[in-house]
């Protein structure tokens, strides 16, 4: 080994943090590096809708001087940060990856991203999504898709593909996404990096574009576990600008990582396991088991039997919230309008030509839903399968203080093989929605590979607010795979 | 099972792209009438569920309402909202007219 100083690119965001409050980085140097590696690959991968290298420089200098002057920058000192692309940034184009915002710079900071500057976060650009966050591989984005950096022939999954891609692919160390059912998890599978969606409430919403806001929440996409631990402490506790943020302060998470799983309960999910998961998806989740049951875990079967309805249910719910979120679309205060003889005509003109075909159809199930006649047989009934999952995870819960299952159903497929037919693109969600349903927390770990050798993530679930416990698993999980995986750890 | 009688049809996406500001080319109104005949079709798969006795969940919160003080605080700047928007006039947002002619 040499005794050179290694490139800050090959650091997860906690080491950079602590090099820079140390000064032992400069965070301009940490930025260049980073920015370095894009410039080399991102013609290639198409993780960023827009680079925000000119304010990213600004924000590193403030860093460093901050530290020269004997003041501490915060955790997240000098590290940079993507974005995806539906959360507001102060005067920085969003455009959820539609048309219809193409251009559109916010006037406020979402609070995830005030918290990140503040906790001296470099925020490097803005990544690509499927429109409006609706999609499951980032092919549905008017801007061209993104290409997972292990496979540049398959897609990195989605929604938030462009931050699962941009982890991946050592642009940042750290990203932000919006998980509605798996948009975090699933590509965080994908790609081979750590991906967590929070407890409904965990994290504020403000400034977060709506899809569907019941089941919407932001999370952290990073390298390692701890790295999102680290990311969550700073995003989340009460903020007054939600009204459905939970009233309490950010948990204490990376200073419990290491408490391991001693005594922990934990249940394999059967519901989860059966036909539609490939085998070698399978046989991850189960290695994942016994690792846990190694550490010292008390592992057994567990049943959520309402779980593979979820999908179903999901698939009513969240594109009811979107018919319903996306009419503010309408070319009157913001983003696209088509010029048309009258509003109602100017109102379907913008709307046709700004949204693409996925959102389209999903603002088209919803209204139908929703629609006299048929608002019981649909969304009356989805609401109450929702209500089952609520309940089984509950009984569930009684026996374990943990639940385990695939992430994704395959490892990541190639571009093109899904687009054409939404019910098959829907059903990569199975194994992620109903987590989303209840508002519970859920964790997607990289634990090894396929029989193609892409990743293969496989999901802690626990109950409402307790993050602190499900990460102890997931770097226990982390740990036990450490050096064997393609992606996370550069 | 939804019966077949009831499987959506194209004269019902067509409606619903009318209540959603949407128009739809000939095309895509075949297309998408199968595309979300097929999803509903897989959501039927919750008739296999004893529903009768569930209530609904709206909402994984028990949502309350929020109170503050009422305290004037500074909000958005008016010019920055409005410089965003398609076209302003006197303050104002400007659409075409809305009365008169069909929509």
């Amino acid at each position: 080994m040499s005794d050179a100083v290694p490139p800050s690119t090959s650091l997860p965001a906690v080491e950079i943090a602590a090099a820079v409050r140390r000064g032992e980085r400069s965070a301009v140097e940490v930025l260049e590096e980073h920015l370095a590696v894009i410039h080399e690959r991102e013609h290639e991968i198409h993780a960023f809708n827009l680079l925000m290298d000119d304010h990213a420089r600004v924000a590193a200098a403030h860093v460093d001087r901050q530290v020269a002057a004997g003041h501490d920058p915060g955790p997240l000192a000098g590290v940079p940060v993507a974005l995806k692309d539906n959360l507001c940034t102060s005067g920085v184009p969003t455009t959820c990856s539609s048309r219809i915002l193409e251009g559109w710079c916010p006037p406020y900071d979402a609070t995830v991203v005030a918290r990140l500057r503040m906790a001296g976060a470099i925020l490097i650009g803005k990544t690509n999504l499927d429109e409006f966050a609706m999609g499951s591989s980032t092919e549905h984005s008017a801007f061209g898709p993104t290409r997972n950096p292990h496979d540049p022939a398959r897609v990195p999954g989605g929604s938030s593909g462009g931050s699962a891609a941009a982890v991946a692919a050592g642009f940042a160390p750290l990203a932000l996404g919006s998980d509605t059912g798996g948009s975090i998890r699933q590509p965080a599978s994908l790609c081979g990096v750590v991906g967590v969606k929070p407890t409904y409430g965990r994290v504020s919403r403000y400034g977060l574009v709506a899809f569907a806001s019941s089941l919407d929440q932001i999370g952290p996409l990073a390298p390692t576990v701890a790295d999102a631990a680290a990311a969550l402490e700073v995003i989340a506790g009460h903020d007054p600008l939600d009204s459905t943020s939970v009233p309490e302060p950010a948990p204490e998470l990376l200073a419990r990582l290491g408490e391991g799983v001693e005594g922990l309960r934990v249940g394999v999910v059967a519901e989860l396991m059966g036909e539609g998961i490939a085998p070698d998806v399978r046989r991850r989740v189960e290695a994942a088991a016994d690792a846990l049951a190694e550490a010292g875990a008390k592992v057994d079967d567990a049943t959520v039997p309402a779980a593979t309805y979820g999908l179903s249910a999901y698939y009513l719910i969240a594109p009811a919230e979107a018919s319903s979120n996306l009419a503010r679309y309408d070319g009157v205060r913001y983003g696209l309008r088509v010029d048309a003889p009258t509003t109602a005509a100017m109102n379907t003109a913008t709307r046709t030509a700004g949204f693409g075909a996925e959102v389209k159809r999903r603002i088209m199930l919803g209204t139908y839903a929703l629609s006299a006649g048929y608002y019981d047989a649909y969304y009356g009934k989805a609401q109450k399968v929702r209500t089952l999952i609520i309940r089984d995870f509950a009984a569930a819960y009684e026996s374990f203080d943990l639940l385990l299952s695939p992430v994704s159903p395959t490892t990541a497929f190639p571009l093109g093989a899904k687009a054409a037919d939404p019910l098959t693109m829907y059903l990569s969600d199975v194994c992620t929605i109903p987590s989303n349903l209840a508002g519970d927390p859920s964790v997607s770990v990289p634990f090894g590979t396929g029989d193609d050798g892409l990743a293969i993530g496989v999901q802690v679930l626990a109950p409402a607010l307790a993050e602190a416990t499900m990460l102890r698993a997931a770097a226990v999980l982390e740990d036990a795979v450490a050096g064997n995986h393609p992606g996370g750890r550069r | 099972m939804v019966p077949m009688a009831e499987r959506i049809t194209p004269s019902d996406v067509a409606h619903v792209a009318d209540l959603a500001r949407l128009e739809l080319s000939p095309e895509e109104l075949e297309l998408f009438t199968g595309q979300l005949a097929d999803v509903l079709d897989h959501a039927a798969d919750v008739e296999a569920l004893d529903l009768s006795e569930v209530v609904p969940t709206a909402h994984p919160l028990p949502l309350v309402n929020v109170l503050r003080d009422d305290v004037v605080r500074p909000s958005l700047d008016r010019r920055a909202v409005l410089d965003a928007a398609p076209a302003v006039e006197d303050h104002r947002f400007q659409v075409p007219p809305v009365l008169g002619e069909p929509g």
